[in-house]
């Protein structure tokens, strides 16, 4: 059994929390019970709607559904609002979550970012490589899943300037990110190519602490925190969406803002 | 007797809802009881207020991501019944008739008359001025719930919209005093509709 980790890009707090809702309730009829409103719906329809096979894959159908819808509504130009230095939530609410002990820790020193898929030069990068590569910074609201949110500030390079560097084909449908400790996501290309997609090194102007995903995190204004991985180690440009952790787990695939 | 007189006395006598009305009304009890559910599921994820969590028992979805995939599947059937609803209410003229004017003297006095139990409810085609007032505001509430509910749902591609409501996290109080009014409306209105049954026969059968 592997030790308990804490998943970058989600509040380890929610993490336990959610967990702990899973574990009993991983059968399928778990979206479904307990619910007195269901109960009226059921009594209203007068028809059981509870069958949870049923029920679980019509809403996954219609989160698919949304997918396609925010990716309509998604804007390649438009940036998320920025805000100033004094904006800036601190301590920002990760830290305080944090139990250190359980974070992965990646070795800076042996570090290298696997880049594999359909990309031209497919040479791992060492974490020097990386810090050499231009600098970008920006002050962005975190909004997470669970409805709060926190300013923090982010610097690193555009994921978009990366991309063209490798010679990634960026007519391929996402990009997929896998973590230290095994956490996974996949994006779609046009928020890949968005000018506020970062591979981030700092976190207000200061190398990225273990407890906000050293040695690099993918900084997305665009999407939901838990579309921010941390502890990135490879990346890969493909037509196959691979999803991730919390989207297989019923989470919203596009989550976009 | 003319035949427009038949038209005007005919069904304008005897229907006091038009089937589009108990259509609509019907389709959005089902989804704001889901969407009231399923929020409250996420509201528990992250409460707004240290003191206020709602219990399992009446929330809709298990956990987070259930709730959300609730609540992000019954807005379109709120949100497209509702527009549906508006359209027509205003284009037949419906709620000109029915809900205006609304007098402040009337609602004072209906206010005394329904505190001493005198508030009459014979004509059920037309509204009191008690009426009048809950059901303008609650469809109100329901402009406001949908557009905070958009604004927390996409503050990046509708920022402007955001904005208008103070920034993300102001929408979220705006969001839940929303639902905090329909949610004191629809006690209201249920209590009501089962104390004066025929307004609950009137709503399923047009009579």
């Amino acid at each position: 059994m592997r030790q308990r980790k804490i998943i970058p890009g989600v509040d380890p707090k929610l993490l336990i929390k959610d967990a702990a809702r899973l574990m009993p309730d991983a059968s399928r009829r778990g979206f479904l019970r307990g619910a007195a409103s269901l109960g009226a719906l059921t009594f209203l329809t007068g028809c059981d709607i509870i069958d949870g096979d049923t029920a679980e894959s019509v809403l996954r159908r219609i989160s698919e559904f949304n997918d396609g819808a925010q990716a309509a509504i998604f804007s390649r130009t438009k940036l998320a609002p920025t805000y100033p230095e004094s904006a800036i939530t601190r301590p920002f609410p990760f830290n305080g979550y944090y139990d250190e002990d359980d974070a992965p820790e990646v070795d800076g020193k042996t570090y290298k970012l696997e880049v594999t898929g359909l990309v031209d030069n497919k040479k791992p990068w060492t974490l020097e490589e990386l810090h050499a590569l231009p600098e970008v910074s920006q002050i962005t609201r975190h909004i997470c899943v669970e409805g709060w949110s926190a300013i923090g500030s982010w610097q690193g390079t555009r994921l978009s300037d990366f991309l063209e560097r490798v010679g990634a084909d960026t007519r391929a449908k996402y990009v997929w990110f896998e973590c230290a400790e095994g956490y996974t996501n996949t994006i779609d290309m046009p928020t890949a190519l968005h000018p506020q997609t970062q591979m981030t090194f700092k976190f207000d102007n200061k190398v990225l602490p273990r407890s906000y995903g050293f040695p690099m995190k993918i900084r997305i204004p665009t999407k939901l925190g838990f579309k921010n991985p941390k502890y990135v180690v490879a990346m890969e440009v493909t037509n196959t969406d691979k999803g991730g952790y919390w989207e297989d787990r019923g989470y919203n695939w596009f989550s976009g803002l | 007797m003319s035949a427009e007189a038949m038209v005007t006395t005919v069904p304008a006598a005897t229907t006091i809802h038009p089937r589009w009305v108990r259509v609509c009304h019907w389709i959005n009890a089902l989804a704001i009881l889901v969407m009231i559910g399923s929020g409250w599921e996420i509201y528990n994820a992250s409460p707004l207020f240290d003191s206020l969590k709602f219990s399992k028992q009446i929330t809709l979805g298990n956990w987070l991501a259930g709730a959300l995939l609730w609540h992000f599947a019954a807005m379109w059937v709120l949100v497209i019944n509702g527009v549906a609803y508006v359209t027509f209410g205003i284009i037949t003229g419906r709620f000109r008739r029915k809900l205006l004017p609304i007098r402040l003297g009337d609602v004072i006095a209906d206010i005394r008359a329904a505190l001493t139990f005198k508030l009459a409810h014979d004509d059920l085609s037309r509204y009191n001025a008690i009426q009048r007032l809950l059901y303008l505001g609650v469809i109100l509430a329901g402009v406001v719930i949908v557009l905070s509910g958009i604004s927390i749902w996409k503050p990046v591609q509708f920022q402007e919209l955001t904005a208008l409501f103070g920034g993300y996290d102001a929408a979220r109080y705006v969001h839940f005093f929303a639902m905090a009014a329909i949610v004191g409306f629809l006690v209201v209105h249920v209590a009501l509709a089962l104390i004066v049954p025929k307004s609950l026969r009137a709503m399923i059968t047009g009579r």
